[in-house]
């Protein structure tokens, strides 16, 4: 193993991750989530049609590959004229793949709070609206941290995928490396090395973040 | 002023033919019930007699098939004109008997102020032709929901506290919330009744940390901050060890003698008949029998309640 190469493109790497990788995942997830609430609440709707418009959104994200999607938005509306650079097709792409995935944990968690949270949220005098703002909402998050955080794990590396529309992320960069040195094995491993500790840092924060949400809840 | 007999003044509830099914499950037919300020009234019954879905229905948390709901100063509510309008029954279609006649009669006394009744009236929805009349109705449904949901204040039998929030901030939820009562009213108003009911320490605790005597004290406090006209009780000590189902009923029998307004199911017999002005009981969805607690419990006219106390208060006879 050449280190003096992996010392060399460490920076390289990581500066491809903290201003590709974590940004891209970061904005896709936030998007995503809002995305995601707003299906998970078509999907409880009782109006046929309303669910069955979230049912259809959640099939079609989970039932096509990322990739293909991807390409969809870059490579093929350009044909009936919407032409987008490279970042905002990923982001697009990637907000709509975590609001279909991110859709199910929502519902799920809102269902798993008690019907007599609604009631007495009604009897206090809320709207809906209000009563799932501030009574459902709050405590639907805590039961869906850890199922959210393993979609965010998996986006941060999915955003790899975004090195083939062009998007210079750490995984294109990592690409162009070893292109240029030849050392494929020392490069990509050293790429998967970075991810791994991108990966192992949100653990640590998805624990604290549970921790903290925790704190009122009875052991 | 023609329903005077029928729906006596003095009343701050009047329900009249109230009815209600679960899919072919038929759990009320046709419960009247009178309410006047500062007393109370207990639902006693049977698991299945149709008592807590009497209580949901008073503040919208059910909304019957049939029947009329008239608070003093509004709203009054006919929902057998409405479930027409809505298109879920027809006129033939489990049509009101004598008992319910009252509640098809047009509402002729209504306060001007009345805010739900007054404005489309059911009839005239039900008037309009297809789906643009149906969709006037179902606001109009929402409409009153809300409007009965705001004269009362419930306390559950499962507290339903907010878990994610302290004592003070389920208290205040409402009140600041909702009511847009200026913060520091709402708290200072939250902490004299949290001391009224011996719980001004934990102010800053959550539900989980408290017991069960005490997390339903705070389900009163809450249902108090809220200032209703009507306190609505669910079997409040029901699910609760009985050690401390004793500080629980004081605090409602302190409310009593403060003059609240309280309807209460419940199967605290010893204490619908020291705290009740008015004990109805209730089997198979009809009130049985209705009257002063003292003739309920020591000379019921009826079989059926004969049976139903000597099953609870004998039940190893």
């Amino acid at each position: 193993m050449d280190w003096q190469l992996v010392a060399d493109s460490f920076w390289p790497l990581l500066q491809g991750g903290l201003t590709g990788t974590i940004p891209l995942a970061l904005a896709s997830f936030a998007i995503g989530l809002v995305l995601a609430l707003l299906v998970a609440l078509l999907r409880l709707s009782p109006n046929p049609v309303l669910s069955w418009i979230g049912r259809a959104y959640v099939s079609v994200i989970r039932g096509t590959p990322l990739l293909v999607q991807l390409f969809v938005i870059f490579y093929g509306m350009p044909e009936i004229g919407i032409r987008l650079d490279p970042w905002p097709s990923a982001i697009i792409a990637f907000s709509l793949n975590v609001g279909g995935y991110a859709a199910e944990v929502v519902r799920a968690a809102i269902l798993s709070v008690p019907k007599g949270q609604w009631e007495a949220a009604w009897t206090v005098g809320m709207s809906p609206v209000r009563s799932l703002g501030r009574i459902i909402l709050p405590q639907a998050a805590r039961v869906s941290v850890p199922p959210l955080s393993n979609t965010f794990i998996s986006l941060v590396k999915d955003t790899s995928l975004a090195s083939l529309i062009l998007v210079t992320e750490m995984f294109r960069k990592a690409q162009e490396i070893a292109a240029f040195s030849s050392e494929f094995l020392t490069i990509y491993i050293e790429a998967a090395f970075i991810y791994w500790l991108f990966c192992t840092v949100l653990s640590t924060g998805q624990n604290a973040l549970e921790k903290r949400l925790d704190r009122y809840v009875a052991h | 002023m023609s329903h005077t007999e029928d729906r006596p003044t003095g009343n701050l509830l009047t329900a009249r033919g109230i009815e209600k099914s679960f899919g072919t499950n038929h759990v009320l037919r046709g419960v009247d019930l009178d309410v006047r300020r500062g007393e109370v009234v207990a639902l006693i019954g049977a698991s299945g007699s149709g008592k807590t879905t009497v209580l949901r229905s008073l503040n919208g948390l059910e909304t019957p098939d049939a029947g009329l709901l008239e608070f003093d100063g509004g709203p009054a509510v006919d929902f057998g004109a409405r479930s027409v309008a809505l298109g879920r029954r027809t006129g033939a279609d489990g049509a009101p008997d004598e008992e319910t006649a009252a509640a098809d009669a047009p509402i002729d006394d209504a306060p001007a102020d009345d805010v739900s009744a007054d404005d489309v009236p059911a009839e005239e929805a039900a008037a309009r032709s297809g789906w643009l009349g149906r969709r006037a109705a179902r606001r109009q449904a929402k409409t009153d929901r809300a409007a009965l949901r705001d004269r009362s204040a419930m306390v559950f039998q499962h507290h339903n506290l907010f878990p994610h929030r302290t004592v003070l901030e389920n208290v205040i939820e409402g009140p600041t919330q909702v009511q847009r009562v200026p913060r520091e009213t709402a708290v200072a108003r939250a902490e004299e009744l949290l001391a009224r009911v011996g719980l001004a320490e934990k102010r800053d605790a959550y539900p989980h940390e408290l017991s069960g005597g005490q997390q339903q004290r705070v389900g009163i406090v809450r249902a108090l901050a809220l200032q209703p006209d009507l306190l609505l009780f669910d079997e409040p000590t029901s699910a609760l060890d009985p050690e401390l189902v004793g500080e629980v009923l004081t605090v409602m029998k302190e409310l009593a003698e403060e003059g609240w307004t309280m309807v209460v199911v419940t199967h605290e017999l010893q204490f619908a008949r020291q705290v009740a002005s008015q004990v109805l009981f209730l089997d198979g969805g009809v009130v049985v029998e209705r009257g002063a607690p003292a003739q309920i419990f020591t000379n019921p006219a009826e079989e059926r309640t004969r049976q139903f106390l000597n099953r609870v208060l004998h039940p190893l006879d």
